[in-house]
C-alpha cells in the first residue's frame, strides 16, 4: 500500500505505518512524502497511490476536483510559528519583528501550503514583509534558519520541534488566524482499497491522534 | 572567428561515399535515441495552450524572470571563461604533480547533484560560512539571496564544461605550431596568446556554448544557494518549478519560452562561431 503524504507528516506518518505493519502482518505501507502540491500533481498524473495525505484542503481540492478521491476527511491541524536560529540573532520578537528590513526573512512561496498560510497570518496581522527568498517548500525555508542564512522564517510548530533544538520557535497569536486543515483521503483509484480505508481509519482514531499531538499538531 | 571552408567540395564528395556505407546497426539505435530526446519536446508542444499563450508571456514576471536568466548565464559563462580557460590551458600544459587529481577535483561539479553544490556553496560562502563570514564582516557582501549568488551557482555547475572542452581541444591541437613559435622566441604568454588560443578558438567557444546553455538551465544549487525571490534571484527554471505546483499548464509556456529562446540564440551562435559543418 502506497501512501502519498506531505513533508510536514514524515515523523508521525512514519510511526504511524510501524504501528499498522504491525497490526496488520503481510501488509507493507510505502510512503511518498513531499510537497502536497507535488503529490497532488502527481497524483493527478496517474501516480499509483492508495491514501492522499495533505496539507491544505487547497492541494486536496486539486485531487477531488478529477474526481480522484472522494469525501476527504480533516484529521489534524497546525499552525505557523516563526523560526529562528538558536540564541535568535536578530532579537526577533514577534511578527512585527519581520517588517524590519535589517531582518532577513524566508517564506514559503505562496503556491505551496505554508507559504499561503504565511500570508493569510500577514494579512490578519496588517504587515508587509519582505522576505529575501520564497522557498519551494517548509523543509528548505527551515534549513536556510538552521544554516544561520536568514535571521527569521514562518513555519510549522511541528517543524521547530522536529529540528530538535536546530531552531528556536516563536508562537505568535495570528497564527490562529491562519490554521492550516490537513486532509485524507482513499483515492478512488487505490490498488489497496481496503487497507487504504484501514489505514484512514487508524490515522483519525485516538491512536492517530495521540502520534500527532505529540508531534505538535491540533486536533480537528 | 571563421574558418576557411575553401576544402569544402572535397570534404562533401567524401563524406557522401562514406555515408552510403552507414551500417542499420547504427541508425537503428541512432534513430531511437533522437526519438527519445525529441519525443519530451513534442508532449510540451501538444500540450500546450496555445489560446492563452500570448497573454501569458505578457506578464511581468514571466519577462523578468527571463531577463534574469539571460543576463545571469552569460555573465556566469564569462566568468567561466575567464576561469575556466586558464584552468584548462594549466591541466593539458603544464606537468606538475598531483595533476591526474586535480582533474578529478574539476569535473565534480558534473556528478555533484546541484542541491548538495548549492548547501557546499552557503557553507562556504554563505553569511556564516568559512569564507562568507569574513567577507560580511570585511566588506558587507553577502552572497546568498542576491543576484550575484545566482551566478556563483551558475559558474560553479557550468564551469566543468567549459574546462573539459576546452582541455580536449588543447591536447587535440597541433603542439609543432607552439613549438615553432617558442623556436623563434616567443614567450609562453605571447604564444598563448597569439597562437595556442586561435588554434583552440573553436573548443573554446563550443565549450562556452554548452557552459551557457547548463547555467541557463541550472536549477538546484541556484534555488538552494540564491532563493527565490522575483526580479532578483528568481530564473526561469526557479519559475517553472514553481508553477508546476499549482499551474502545469503556466509551466509548460514557461518552459516553450526558455526553450525557443535559447534554441535560437544556440543556433545563431553556432553558425557564426562554431565551426561544425
Amino acid at each position: 500500500m502506497t501512501v502519498f503524504a506531505a513533508a510536514s507528516l514524515t515523523g508521525t506518518f512514519i510511526e504511524l505505518g510501524k504501528s499498522f505493519e504491525a497490526d496488520n502482518p503481510g501488509t507493507t505501507v510505502r510512503f511518498n512524502f513531499g510537497s502536497s502540491a507535488t503529490l497532488a500533481q502527481q497524483i493527478v498524473q496517474g501516480a499509483p497511490a492508495d491514501v492522499f495525505a495533505a496539507a491544505s484542503p487547497a492541494t486536496m481540492k486539486t485531487v477531488t476536483d478529477a474526481s480522484l478521491a472522494s469525501t476527504p476527511v480533516t484529521f489534524a491541524r497546525n499552525r505557523l510559528e516563526i523560526a529562528v536560529p538558536p540564541g535568535n540573532p536578530a532579537k526577533v520578537e514577534g511578527l512585527k519583528s519581520l517588517t524590519d528590513t535589517k531582518v532577513k526573512v524566508a517564506l514559503c512561496a505562496e503556491q505551496v501550503p505554508c507559504g499561503a498560510a504565511a500570508v493569510k497570518a500577514l494579512d490578519a496581522a496588517g504587515l508587509t514583509v519582505k522576505p529575501v527568498t520564497l522557498e519551494q517548500d517548509v523543509k528548505a525555508t527551515l534549513t536556510k534558519v538552521e544554516l544561520g542564512e536568514v535571521d527569521a522564517a514562518l513555519v510549522y510548530r511541528t517543524d521547530v520541534l522536529a529540528s530538535a533544538g536546530k531552531v528556536q520557535g516563536i508562537p505568535f497569536p495570528e497564527a490562529g488566524k491562519a490554521v492550516n486543515d490537513y486532509p485524507i483521503a482513499v483515492l478512488s483509484k487505490a490498488p489497496s482499497g481496503d487497507a487504504a480505508q484501514r489505514f484512514v481509519e487508524l490515522v483519525v482514531s485516538q491512536r492517530g491522534k495521540d502520534v500527532l499531538t505529540k508531534a505538535g499538531f491540533e486536533a480537528p | 572567428m571563421r574558418l576557411s571552408h575553401s576544402s569544402g567540395n572535397h570534404r562533401d564528395v567524401r563524406r557522401s561515399r562514406v555515408a552510403g556505407r552507414i551500417p542499420w546497426v547504427l541508425t537503428v539505435p541512432a534513430a531511437a535515441g533522437l526519438l527519445f530526446l525529441v519525443l519530451p519536446l513534442a508532449g510540451l508542444l501538444l500540450r500546450a495552450p496555445w489560446p492563452t499563450l500570448l497573454p501569458r508571456l505578457a506578464e511581468p514576471n514571466v519577462l523578468e524572470a527571463l531577463r534574469l536568466s539571460l543576463v545571469t548565464a552569460t555573465i556566469a559563462t564569462a566568468v567561466c571563461i575567464v576561469l575556466g580557460v586558464p584552468l584548462a590551458w594549466v591541466l593539458a600544459r603544464a606537468e606538475f604533480p598531483g595533476r591526474r587529481i586535480v582533474r578529478a577535483l574539476v569535473t565534480v561539479p558534473l556528478v555533484l547533484p546541484p542541491v548538495v553544490g548549492g548547501v557546499a556553496l552557503l557553507l562556504v560562502l554563505g553569511r556564516r560560512g568559512v569564507v562568507g563570514q569574513w567577507l560580511d564582516s570585511a566588506f558587507g557582501i553577502t552572497l546568498p539571496f542576491t543576484t550575484a549568488g545566482v551566478m556563483v551557482a551558475e559558474a560553479f555547475v557550468a564551469m566543468p564544461f567549459l574546462v573539459i572542452s576546452v582541455e580536449g581541444a588543447l591536447r587535440a591541437a597541433d603542439l609543432r605550431y607552439e613549438e615553432a613559435a617558442a623556436t623563434l622566441g616567443a614567450s609562453r604568454w605571447t604564444i598563448f596568446r597569439r597562437v595556442t588560443l586561435p588554434l583552440v578558438a573553436p573548443g573554446v567557444a563550443a565549450g562556452a556554448v554548452l557552459c551557457w546553455a547548463r547555467a541557463l538551465g541550472e536549477f538546484g544549487a541556484t534555488i538552494t544557494f540564491a532563493g527565490n525571490f522575483p526580479g532578483q534571484t528568481q530564473t526561469m527554471p526557479l519559475a517553472v518549478y514553481l508553477a508546476l505546483e499549482t499551474d502545469p499548464e503556466a509551466a509548460i509556456v514557461l518552459s516553450l519560452v526558455l526553450l525557443a529562446v535559447s534554441i535560437a540564440i544556440l543556433a545563431s551562435l553556432r553558425d557564426r562561431w562554431v565551426n561544425s559543418p
